[in-house]
């Protein structure tokens, strides 16, 4: 059992104006630092004596511009500070991207989410974070940035275990990048939880499908808490690939995808329920991605 | 400690908070206003719920200086005078309270929710009281009461 205070531990705030400003404090300050966007996650684990206090907390909040949504040619970024309620309630988001608009809408609840960030959710790396997901089936690359300079990460490449990532001490990210999805393609996120809002997802699964003509195009198929980090199920993707949709590939798609994952037993579920609910819900959110 | 400058409930504040003070810490503690409520403390039950630039938010989970600058709304900003706000009047009305703890939360999820979509469904205004749990009543009351001050505020 945790040990529950109320209080925050003591720490140093720092509010940068300026990336430059923010990165440079982050060097300055390496490992003793904690970076925070919408404090959502970070508040109640230092509550709750889960993380040790940081010497300094720097705030982005003020640096402008990291909360833009830009959508152009090159497709679609979302600052650092792009909130879930952002991406919720964005046209744009809602008409080409759905499946990311349809994890968000599933997330805690609005007074979180008009907090919390997206690229917190993905930076907490907690396997069940319900962004990933669809992040991960949109193809997203993730921009890195440093005082020695910028790399860009895949998704798939961020996540390194359970609350792990490839950011390194003195690194932000400071934007998601997600390319144009196919005109004709199809997204559909699906959360298993025992309640219908304010919960983490026992099994979260997102499909991306472009059909033709009843013939499989493409598929991307993602999941998450059902691993140590959020996945992408490619052998799962391979059985529906430029073939025909009949019930019983996708039958068989579903059963990969459920051989892929590496689920645990815990309070909320055990391992062979999530295991079992892998397939079912892989299952349907193919079968109502191609209906849509 | 940190300086900042606080507009709650059109009300300017200049204060000197150290930097772990929560927002609701300051609400309750420095300015006395106690009818947001600290229930969890986690961002989990919804008591502490403010607007902060008419969104709704758990002041629980966001700290004072990090409201530098802000406009916020406590349950104390509603009523003009005697006259209660009509979405406390709507809770008065039609019994939207057992033990009252939640309600400070609950009416200004309800406010956030009524800005932004004057005639919500019954579905909607359960999504907009997500975040707010209460323990006593059910919600059926709480619900009704929202409708009624939609209505009584003009909504359909």
């Amino acid at each position: 059992m945790t040990t529950f205070y109320r209080r925050l531990p003591k720490f140093n705030y720092l509010a940068p104006d300026t990336l430059d400003e923010a990165l440079s404090l982050l060097s300055r300050y390496k490992g003793k630092a904690m970076v925070i966007a919408g404090g959502t996650d970070i508040i109640p684990r230092l509550k709750r004596r889960e993380i040790g206090a940081p010497e300094h907390v720097i705030d982005l909040k003020g640096i402008p511009g990291l909360d833009n949504i830009k959508y152009d040619v090159s497709g679609l970024s979302l600052g650092t500070l792009v909130t879930i309620g952002a991406v919720e309630t964005s046209a744009i988001i809602g008409e080409k991207f759905s499946v990311l608009a349809q994890a968000a809408q599933s997330m805690a609840s609005p007074q979180v989410r008009n907090r919390g960030t997206i690229a917190g959710n993905i930076c907490n790396a907690v396997p069940s974070a319900d962004s990933a997901p669809p992040l991960l089936t949109l193809g997203a690359k993730l921009k890195l940035v440093s005082q020695k300079g910028e790399r860009t990460v895949g998704i798939e490449d961020f996540f390194t275990g359970p609350g792990q990532t490839a950011l390194a001490d003195d690194e932000i990210l400071q934007e998601i990048q997600i390319p144009h999805p196919p005109p004709n393609s199809q997204g559909i996120y699906l959360k298993l939880t025992p309640r219908r809002a304010m919960d983490l997802a026992i099994v979260g699964v997102a499909a991306v499908v472009i059909p033709q003509d009843g013939v499989c195009q493409d598929i991307r198929i993602a999941l998450g808490a059902v691993a140590p980090t959020p996945i992408r199920v490619r052998k799962a993707e391979a059985v529906l690939k430029g073939q025909k949709f009949d019930d019983a590939l996708i039958e068989k798609a579903a059963k990969t995808a459920a051989g892929q994952s590496r689920p645990i037993d815990d309070h909320r579920a055990s391992a062979d329920y999530r295991r079992d609910m892998v397939e079912v819900l892989v299952k349907r959110a193919i079968k109502q991605a191609i209906r849509r | 400690m940190k300086e900042i400058n606080l507009t709650v409930n059109n009300q300017p504040y200049r204060l000197s908070v150290p930097p772990r003070r929560t927002l609701l810490e300051v609400i309750r503690e420095d300015l006395g206003l106690t009818g947001t409520k600290e229930g969890c403390g986690l961002g989990e039950c919804g008591a502490c719920t403010v607007l902060m630039d008419g969104q709704a938010i758990n002041s629980c989970l966001v700290l004072a200086a990090e409201a530098d600058g802000k406009q916020i709304t406590t349950v104390e900003g509603l009523a003009s005078g005697d006259k209660l706000h009509p979405i406390q009047q709507a809770f008065v009305d039609h019994g939207g309270l057992q033990c009252g703890f939640c309600t400070p939360g609950m009416i200004m999820s309800a406010k956030a929710l009524l800005d932004k979509n004057p005639t919500p469904t019954e579905e909607e205004i359960k999504q907009g009281i997500t975040g707010n749990l209460c323990r006593c009543t059910g919600y059926t009351k709480i619900i009704e009461s929202i409708k009624a001050a939609a209505e009584n505020m003009g909504g359909k």
